[in-house]
């Protein structure tokens, strides 16, 4: 079996795998990074994306002979020394999870598009994340996580002023 | 955060390490003597004063000091532990309970770390959660759980401080004089643990305006978590020496192995070993299949694709969804021929000229419930004798993703001789579930895979296998009549109901009941049944029933209203009549007061009843179900090219007091996609027995452009609180449907509108 080094999160990892063993596998298998994860295998759902070299990609389609020098940054990589990525306190604070599976994925777009477009609209964030199924239907709070995280606008999920009446 | 942000980072790497799996080990409790009945609860209020050393988990990095009952733990560092004790599948009920619990004992929230409890019924009552009932289940026993910590605290309090403990009160993780002065939990933990158990009848739940946790608005327990990528998903276990496996079901349900290229898949790279299993032919436990393993997930689905099998289908489904649609069409218009429902004489009122009647014939297909995450499991066989278990017994451990952990022992008895005790299963976060998971049979599968291999494995499913071997919401066809007198009012109303069966038996989800709204409400009313034969399976999904009925029935009723010109609000109203209870102090029962409240409010938010521009309308229903009165406005627009755009839907909800504000929001915005996403493109076909679509190429999900803002409304009535994970979703479809009409005038009566022409 071939063996490849793959740069995750900033450090190398020699690995054997098939040369067409999907990235997605070569992170939860083998480097037990688990926080990627698989809903379709073939590059519909987004639950598997990941950063190559800044840039979202689908693992589940990518090779990992295809990776090279290509930095590769997951979720487990996402926040910084500072503590967590501004997304990723947007998506506590917004309490946007619902079943949570999609979210690693959708964070991971989303992180994607504020490092290109600090300040997207809602249409690009709707481009940007139309990749990216939640099953469970969390869209707006992760638009509103994304603005308010962006510094664009506060939460907007607390629509429900609650009508009392006994 | 900060200290939780390096507990975090410290768990990525430990996980990344291999040596952290999603199971949580813990003591096993002391069970009492003479549990039972009313000692169940008892058992779980039974305090105890811990010590560090007691072979508590060091993972809790908490110093235990005492433990108040089954539910809540306090440590010498003021934290408090509450066991959530049910399965999370994104509905909330993790965070939702533990603020009951909470709520009740007088903790500060921000105090709570939550954590998932053993699966251990004589402890903690019963586990799973579905149906949308585990909240109404278990709001009484939460609060007796914080309740009666709580009054130990306060005679813990009341020792220390020499006061009477009447003149305490407990609030913010403290018991306070009302001289002012206090103690934290903290310091009063060992003594509380040590006050006798107060007489469950005897404590006094705090009144609803003193709640300052209960329904306010609280992040999810597991966020950190899953935001981070931490291990919590089922498909997220690791345990060491695990092997990987794929299992190959035949594609027509119910097929049985003849034979397969095993020598050729088992020589491919990274499978360890393949195999023919046979099975008991029941497709809720095991059936017939091939087993690949291996040192990854890739190498087991690579060679599954590789797999060349031959089936005996002989005994195997032979369900056509063409010929369904077919025999559905002969018999539309026509009466069944079991009866459902007789009441007054629907023919004298139809043949009355006097009055307006319609007919249609509406159509819902099966749909898959697409988890995110795909069916898995993890599992250890560890036999007698073995390195792994010297003991005398086989031992199972499980790790499942599950709405249902015990119903993991049934089919563990009976294929594998196992009793309970010899079983350990690990209750694990779902990526979704809307009802598929209360079947186990991917258990079953892994548990005959590792016996076989003798090593722990997990078994992922393809996304392929997912859709192939789901348990389907049921399709149908329902032909309807109604009358609509001279007035306008509702005056008959008939059902023929085209339903599923299999071996003589409804399938869940597929039925039309006496209770089912308007027949209660009207003096003729009729419902006849035919039922088709299938052998398809079929489960819950996302409120039974009442998914499909919803759309028929109130879609239909919007028809009449048009037909007899009226406004179909008011139409619904006159309908529902006098406020009443059908059968007063039956939650499940239709209460018209609350109905008519949600349609109002409904109606209001949305604006409903304004002119709207031409190729945009507003379409209303309202739907009860799971205990919870529903109404929605759906506002859309359709361009030319059937191009549907929702732009709104407003809910007005009445399930109770809400527990946690952003969860219960987040439960109906995620139902109104979910319900939209359902609508727009969802249909699952079989033919030969096959099911047709197989991935998200074919079966697809409403993406973030196309989603509805969702503007939510409660009303808080003072009835028992009750779940939110199905009840928004019925009305959704026959409000979208309504609108579509009144902007178009073409009237939805096939599920989905893809089929239909929209897009
Ligand atoms: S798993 Fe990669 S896109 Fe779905
Ligand atoms: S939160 Fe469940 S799929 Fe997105």
């Amino acid at each position: 079996m071939p063996t490849y080094t793959i740069n995750v999160n900033g450090n190398d990892h020699e690995l054997e795998a098939e040369a067409d063993m999907p990235l997605l596998w070569a992170l939860r298998d083998t480097l037990g990074l688990i926080g990627t994860k698989f809903g379709c295998g073939i590059a519909q759902c987004g639950a598997c994306t990941v950063h190559l070299n800044g840039a979202p990609m689908r693992s589940c389609s990518l090779p990992v002979s295809a990776v090279g020098k290509q930095a590769v940054r997951t979720i487990e990589g996402l926040a910084g020394d500072q503590g967590l990525h501004a997304l990723q306190e947007a998506w506590i604070e917004q309490d946007v999870a619902q079943c949570g599976y999609c979210q690693a994925g959708q964070i991971m777009s989303a992180a994607a598009l504020l490092a290109r477009n600090a300040k997207p609209t809602d249409d690009d964030i709707d481009a940007a994340m139309a990749g990216n199924y939640c099953r469970c239907g969390t869209y707006n709070r992760i638009r509103s996580a994304i603005q308010s995280a962006a510094g664009n606008r506060q939460a907007q999920w607390v629509n429900a002023a609650p009508e009392i009446q006994s | 955060m900060s200290d939780l942000f390096e507990s975090v980072r410290r768990a990525i790497a430990k996980q990344q390490n291999g040596q952290a799996n999603g199971g949580i080990d813990r003591r096993s409790f002391v069970k009492l003597a003479g549990i039972g009945g009313s000692g169940l609860l008892l058992a779980a209020m039974a305090p105890k004063v811990l010590s560090a050393t007691d072979g508590s988990p060091a993972e809790d990095t908490l110093l235990v000091s005492a433990e108040l009952n089954a539910f809540v733990k306090i440590a010498t560092d003021g934290k408090i532990t509450i066991y959530s004790s049910n399965a999370e599948m994104g509905q909330g009920i993790k965070t939702a309970l533990p603020m009951v619990i909470a709520e009740e004992l007088g903790a500060k929230w921000e105090d709570v770390v939550v954590v998932q409890s053993p699966i251990d019924e004589a402890r903690f009552g019963r586990h799973g959660a579905g149906g949308s009932t585990t909240v109404n289940r278990t709001f009484d026993q939460m609060r007796t759980m914080g309740a009666s910590a709580r009054e130990m605290f306060i005679g813990a309090g009341a020792l220390v401080m020499e006061v009477p403990r009447e003149e305490l009160t407990a609030a913010n993780s403290r018991v306070t004089h009302v001289s002012g002065q206090f103690r934290t939990f903290a310091q009063l933990a060992t003594l509380a643990a040590q006050q006798e158990v107060p007489d469950p009848d005897a404590l006094v739940f705090k009144e609803r305006q003193d709640y300052t946790i209960i329904g306010s608005a609280v992040s999810g327990v597991d966020n950190l978590a899953i935001t981070s990528g931490l291990a919590l998903f089922g498909i997220d276990t690791r345990v060491p020496d695990m092997l990987y496996a794929a299992y190959h079901k035949c594609p027509a349900i119910g097929g049985r192995v003849v034979s397969a290229n095993i020598d050729e898949i088992k020589r491919l790279p990274g499978v360890v070993d393949a195999f023919v299993v046979k099975g008991n032919g029941d497709v809720r436990e095991l059936l017939d299949g091939i087993a690949i393993v291996g040192t990854n997930t890739h190498a087991v689905f690579s060679a599954k694709r590789k797999l060349k099998v031959k089936w005996d289908e002989s005994q195997a489904s032979k369900d056509s969804w063409s010929a369904m649609a077919a025999r559905a069409q002969s018999l539309k218009g026509r009466r069944g021929s079991e009866e459902g429902l007789v009441k007054g004489d629907v023919d004298s009122v139809f043949a009355d000229k006097n009055n307006t009647t319609l007919e249609a014939f509406y159509e819902y297909p099966f749909v898959a419930h697409l988890c995110m995450e795909p069916m898995n499991c993890t599992g250890h066989y560890r036999k007698a004798g073995s390195k792994a278990n010297p003991g005398t017994k086989d031992e199972l451990e499980l790790w499942i993703p599950t709405q249902a952990p015990t119903r993991a022992y049934g089919p563990a008895k009976s294929l594998f001789g196992l009793e309970p005790e010899q079983i350990k299963v690990h209750q694990m976060r779902l990526g979704g579930s809307f009802g598929r998971r209360v079947y186990n049979e991917y258990v079953c599968e892994v548990t005959e895979i590792s016996k076989r291999m003798e090593a722990p494995v997990k078994l992922t499913w393809t996304r392929e296998d997912d859709i192939h071997h789901d348990f389907f919401r049921v399709g149908g066809f329902q032909s309807v009549k109604g009358s609509v007198d001279n007035k306008g009012k509702l005056v008959a109303f008939e059902n023929h109901h085209m339903g599923m069966q299999t071996n003589g038996k409804p399938v869940v989800g597929s039925g039309f009941r006496p209770v089912e709204f308007p027949l209660q409400n009207i003096d003729n009313a009729l419902v006849t049944h035919t039922m088709f034969d299938i052998a398809t399976p079929c489960g819950p999904w996302r409120a039974p029933q009442s998914n499909t009925n919803a759309f028929v029935v109130q879609s239909f009723l919007d028809e009449l209203a048009h037909a007899s010109k009226r406004d179909y609000a008011k139409f619904l109203l006159e309908i529902l009549g006098e406020p009443r209870w059908f059968e007063p102090g039956n939650i499940r029962s239709l209460n018209t007061g609350r109905a008519a409240d949600v349609i109002n409010l409904a109606v209001e938010k949305s604006g409903w009843g304004r002119a709207m521009p031409k190729g945009s309308g507003l379409g209303l229903a309202f739907f009860f179900s799971h205990a919870a009165h529903v109404a929605e406005v759906a506002h859309v627009s359709v361009d030319k090219n059937k191009k549907l755009r929702v732009h709104k839907v407003t809910v007005a909800v009445d399930v109770g007091p809400i527990i946690n504000m952003s969860g219960a929001t987040s439960q109906v915005e995620g139902a109104v996609i979910d319900g939209l996403s359902t609508m727009m493109a969802q249909k699952i076909t079989m033919e030969k027995g096959r099911i047709q679509q197989s991935n998200f190429h074919d079966y697809t999900v409403l993406r973030m452009p196309a989603a509805p803002k969702v503007d939510i409304h409660f009303i808080q009535s003072d009835h028992a609180p009750t779940g939110l994970g199905e009840p928004a979703l019925p009305p959704l479809a026959p409000a979208i449907g309504n609108a579509i009409f009144a902007a178009t005038g073409h009237r939805v009566r096939k599920m989905p509108l893809s089929e239909e022409g929209y897009s």
